[in-house]
């Protein structure tokens, strides 16, 4: 190296440091550790959820640094921008001189530097250059002639396309990132900063957002999503930004006819997929289409894309079971899932909140024994079966709502419709929590013959009636007595117990009188005593149901082991009704579904560039990674001939076809 | 001179090297992916029927560039079509059946080639320390014989998922027990050529520590977890791509595993540990190039078909998913490592140490991710 008559400038040392490679791989560290970042914290997650988890300080701090969007933030954007400045630099840098080594055969090369290369060999004679050629020619080398004055050169050449590999790689990655950065969301990024536009944070009907906070339909590229019911229309989508959401407006609607939605038999979901129209706003033609996921549908360069799915906001129906007034017969009430209607019962007012209709509850019902109690025969059974058996079932249609009072207290329930069969027996099941994270806690009604409540609450309501408890009493007593249970002085008193447990069971079930044993009863006769309060009550209910018939004008219940079985489970819903936290019991009657699709609307003008970028990228690795570039001299003076042969990558192919050459001189030499 | 130059020319063109063993193997994958689309042809979409066109030139463009293969995977494939006819349709026949059930049906093949990593192992470790020809020869056939129990089985599950039911039957790459097995079957399949082209057996030893590590993890998954369970696909999964990208990924991760094993072998011959029983550094470190430079390649190739799945299934082709943007992490750092090799010329210790450092990170993106990140791409849980 000579030294430079003057010294480099600073935008020469600038331009050194750019197209340099140690600031290439720098740079690729640091995006390396940038983007384990954005992995590790969830990004665009609503603001609110970050405050929460790290509290206001760090919540502040990270985002002033981005970190909730790490891969947009103005930071990360740089450094990509840089990564494409220094690859572009690089292939500025090295391009010409890779150029003019591709043209060059080096057929002026030194004796001395021909000498000095490692595979080199010198022969004694003169080859022939006809032959020498021809052979060079058939082992696929380009060849170029040299004249020098004690003799000739033929200097070859193959591979060459190794360095076309590096002008493909490097120019691949520029073109990747302009993909992407067309695809960015950089033009927003700065409308945000420039204040023309800004996030809406409220929850608006659509048509009353504000124009700063609308993208028009002439939007290069964007990504946003919108729910659309069945039957109904879209003509915007919504995108996340930051605190808020910003709305895009579509060239075109977007309807959706029906949602379908299938699963397997194990109730893994097998099908989502949406009829969907799209009219376009200016020309109003119609494009029918199903989107389903993995086959997106294409209008104007925009792709729409099924994404998720839900309730749409169902007509439902109820049978409202006034549970304070428990003789009263059921009225008929109207809802809609995903609203909130106002309630009035018994004189307080309360929201009913609707949650989602869910029309599939698949559940695992049991399954085998686990690990530890099965043998060896049976785990190997199983490691060889690839189906295994489970016990699924579904559980039919369910709703959830809420109940909130004038004080905003909320209770969570979760209805069944249809009846869960057991042994023979039908039961409507319903859960119930008070704060969401709990899990929802069940109870279950029994259903008559006609798979109807109408038994329960009549039961019910007698079990809650008092003016009944002399009638039943009478009766009890009599078939005890009937049946020398008990003697005819203590008929009487057993009537009065009789009565008394009836009482207090109606003022809170089980518990109520458990809670009486805990004040009242020596510790060693409880359990004596409560078996008692049980067997009364077991042996009085077939008369409550008997009374409560004949309230009703109906004939008394058969006595068989299924009704009496019937009879205890009405006990024990009784009983558990008492901490049902809702004036009403709604039973769900009937629905109409109406399903949402979730639509994801894209458009991405710079992905021709990326995929044409990621091509080149391949072909650049290939043309890289496994096309070696050769270089090969004959160089004939004074009665002698040398061979020299150079490549970019030495392994032991080289070796080997060096030595397959050399043979091949030698050959070529004694031939002449 | 005429003479000369045909006396001379050792090297002929391609096609004339092959043999009549060449062209027999090119006609059986030819007629079998003949056959298959005669009768299955009507159940493929036009994708399918270039990714089967495809295969069948990739089969035979293998077989002809790596003689073993060409009895490799027919032979595995007799193997599989034996397990399909004792079947004889009936998924309940794998615990009555005794050939199914001690041998072909997909489990049993899976288990036997658990069973064959292990034992290889074994003796590629003894081999190396008793510096024995024989134990060494003997360790790569049950590497060979396990790499056919696996492919078998392999094909044999996908034929089982279909007897489960034909809306449920699809390629076995779609779950975590299902890439493990992929994973081990790439790895020592990969393995078995560079030890065949450099004749160093002494490296299966500790190749075969990563593969006895997942085979180790596959043992746990199925007992613990009975994870060997065929699960129908989720609709993100029901696609033509996952046949092309599953593969490839897992062509970049197997050859990252035995460059990381190789550079664990190279960093003791440089210390002087087992450096007489085990090749020189410099072929490992030629060997180790060779599986990254294969491997990123791969990679590469299995990225952006993922790009290209997730344009179709998520709605755009990037998303800064965690699993995606740790492809980049995993590509940015083996392209870095290229980078150093090839434009400093740097060999030996820091490379060695770089690659043994990038198994961990390729390891977190394969496994790390699926465990302690969520993401779009969760399609495999422990």
């Amino acid at each position: 190296m000579t030294p430079s008559r003057r010294q480099p400038g600073l935008a020469y040392k600038v331009y050194e440091l750019l197209s340099s490679m140690r600031f290439a791989i720098g740079l690729l560290t640091i995006i390396a550790i940038a983007s384990v970042i954005g992995t590790v914290l969830k990004q665009n997650e609503p603001y609110p959820n970050y405050a929460f988890e790290f509290g206001q300080f760090w919540f502040t701090a990270f985002e002033w640094l981005g970190l909730y969007d790490v891969y947009h933030s103005g930071w990360f954007l740089t450094i990509l921008a840089f990564l494409v400045v220094s690859t572009s630099l690089c292939i500025v840098r090295n391009g010409p001189g890779f150029l003019r080594e591709m043209k060059s055969f080096r057929e002026k090369a030194s004796d001395t530097s021909l000498e000095l290369m490692k595979h080199s060999t010198l022969v004694a004679g003169e080859v022939d250059r006809e032959a020498a050629g021809r052979y060079l020619t058939a082992q696929g080398f380009r060849l170029r002639p040299g004249e020098r004055e004690d003799g000739w050169v033929l200097a070859g050449k193959k591979g060459a396309a190794n360095k076309l590999g590096y002008f493909f790689a490097h120019i691949a990655l520029v073109v990747i990132c302009i993909g992407g950065l067309m695809d960015g969301n950089l033009p927003l990024k700065l409308g945000e900063l420039f204040g023309t536009v800004v996030p809406e944070t409220r929850d608006l009907p659509q048509s009353q957002i504000p124009a700063h906070s609308r993208l028009g339909s002439g939007n290069l590229s964007f990504r946003g999503n919108v729910t659309i019911g069945e039957s109904r229309s879209a003509d915007v989508v919504f995108l996340n930004s930051g605190k808020g959401y910003l709305v895009q407006e579509l060239p075109f609607i977007v309807t959706l006819k029906k949602f379908h939605v299938d699963y397997y038999s194990n109730g893994m979901p097998k099908l989502f997929a949406s009829d969907i129209v799209v009219t376009d706003k200016a020309t109003g033609k119609e494009t029918a289409a199903t989107v389903k996921v993995n086959h997106p549908l294409v209008v104007d360069g925009v792709a729409i894309y099924q994404a998720s799915f839900g309730d749409g906001g169902s007509p439902l129906e109820f049978k409202a079971w006034n549970l304070a007034a428990p003789q009263a017969q059921p009225v008929k009430l109207e809802g809609t899932s995903l609203a909130t209607q106002p309630l009035r019962v018994n004189g307080q007012s309360y929201a009913l909140e609707f949650g989602e209709l869910r029309v599939f509850n698949i559940e695992e019902m049991g399954g085998k024994p686990q690990s530890a109690s099965r043998s060896l025969a049976e785990r190997m059974h199983d490691a060889r079966e690839v189906k295994q058996e489970k016990n699924l079932k579904n559980l039919g249609p369910s709703i959830t709502f809420k109940l909130r009072d004038a004080q905003g207290q909320a209770t969570e329930f979760q209805h069944y419709m249809a009846p869960f069969q057991e042994e023979g027996a039908s039961y409507l099941v319903a859960g119930m929590r008070s704060q969401v994270s709990e899990p929802f806690q069940y109870l279950r009604l029994p259903l008559d013959a006609d798979q109807s409540l109408a038994t329960f609450m009549r039961l019910r309501s007698a079990l809650l009636d008092p003016s009944l408890y002399d009638e039943i009493a009478r009766r009890t007593g009599a078939r005890a007595r009937a049946g020398n249970a008990i003697s005819a002085q203590m008929q009487g008193e057993f009537e009065n117990s009789v009565k008394w447990i009836l009482a207090r069971f109606a003022q809170g079930g089980f518990v109520a009188l458990e809670k009486f044993l805990d004040e009242r009863v020596p510790k060693e006769k409880r359990a004596e005593v409560a078996q008692t309060y049980v067997k009364i009550l077991q042996g009085t209910v077939p008369d409550v149901m008997a009374v409560a018939n004949a309230r009703a004008g109906l004939p008394p219940p058969p006595s068989d082991k299924a009704t009496y079985r019937f009879l205890l489970d009405g006990l024990v819903a009784t009983s558990a009704l008492n901490d049902y936290r809702a004036p009403l019991f709604l039973q769900l009657e009937g629905f109409q579904q109406v399903q949402a699709s979730g639509l994801q609307l894209t458009r991405s003008p710079g992905k021709t560039l990326v995929y044409l970028g990621s091509l080149m990228l391949v072909i650049g690795i290939i043309l890289m990674f496994y096309i070696r570039e050769v270089r090969i001299w004959i160089r004939v003076r004074n009665g002698e001939t040398r061979l020299a042969l150079t490549s970019n990558r030495h392994n032991r192919d080289l070796d080997a076809d060096f030595a397959r050459h050399a043979k091949a001189l030698q050959q070529l030499v004694r031939g002449a | 001179m005429e003479l000369a130059s045909t006396t001379f020319d050792p090297k002929p063109p391609f096609y004339r090297q092959l043999r009549l063993t060449d062209w027999l193997y090119a006609l059986l994958v030819l007629s079998a992916a003949v056959f298959t689309f005669y009768r299955y042809g009507s159940y493929l979409d036009g994708y399918e029927a270039g990714i089967l066109a495809g295969s069948a030139i990739g089969l035979i463009g293998l077989g002809w560039f790596w003689k073993a293969w060409r009895w490799y995977f027919p032979l595995s494939g007799l193997v599989a079509l034996a397990a399909i006819g004792l079947y004889q349709g009936d998924l309940g026949r794998a615990q009555t059946a005794f050939g199914l059930k001690y041998l072909l049906s997909s489990q049993s093949s899976i288990m036997w080639m658990c069973t064959l990593f292990f034992l290889a192992t074994l003796l590629y470790w003894m081999a190396l320390l008793q510096r024995s020809e024989l134990l060494g020869r003997i360790a790569a056939g049950l590497t060979w014989s396990a790499s056919v129990a696996g492919l078998a089985g392999m094909f044999t599950r996908w034929y089982e998922s279909y007897l489960i039911g034909p809306d449920i039957g699809h390629i076995p790459v779609s779950n975590l027990y299902e890439v493990f097995v992929l994973f081990c079957l790439i790895t020592a399949l990969m393995y078995l050529y560079y030890e065949a082209r450099f004749a160093a057996r002494q490296m299966g030893a500790f190749v075969l520590l990563v593969v006895s590590a997942a085979v180790g993890f596959i043992l746990w998954y199925t007992f613990d977890r009975q994870a060997h369970e065929i699960q129908p696909l989720i609709p993100a999964l029901q696609s033509w791509w996952m046949k092309i990208h599953v593969p490839a990924n897992f062509i970049g991760y197997g050859a990252f595993a035995i460059a990381a094993m190789l550079g664990v072998a190279e960093l003791m011959v440089m210390r002087g540990w087992l450096a007489s029983r085990l090749p020189p550094a410099e072929v490992l470190d030629e060997v180790m190039y060779k599986a990254i430079a294969v491997g990123f390649l791969f990679f590469t190739i299995a990225t952006i078909l993922g790009a290209m799945w997730a344009a179709d299934a998520w709605g755009g082709y990037w998303s800064w998913d965690p699993k995606e943007t740790w492809a980049l992490i995993v590509w940015l750092n083996y392209a870095a490592w290229l980078h150093i090799r090839l434009v400093k010329g740097w060999r030996g210790a820091p490379l060695a140490w770089w690659a043994v450092g990038g198994l961990f990170v390729t390891s977190f993106a394969f496994l790390g991710v699926n465990m302690f990140l969520s993401g779009l791409h969760s399609y495999g849980t422990l």
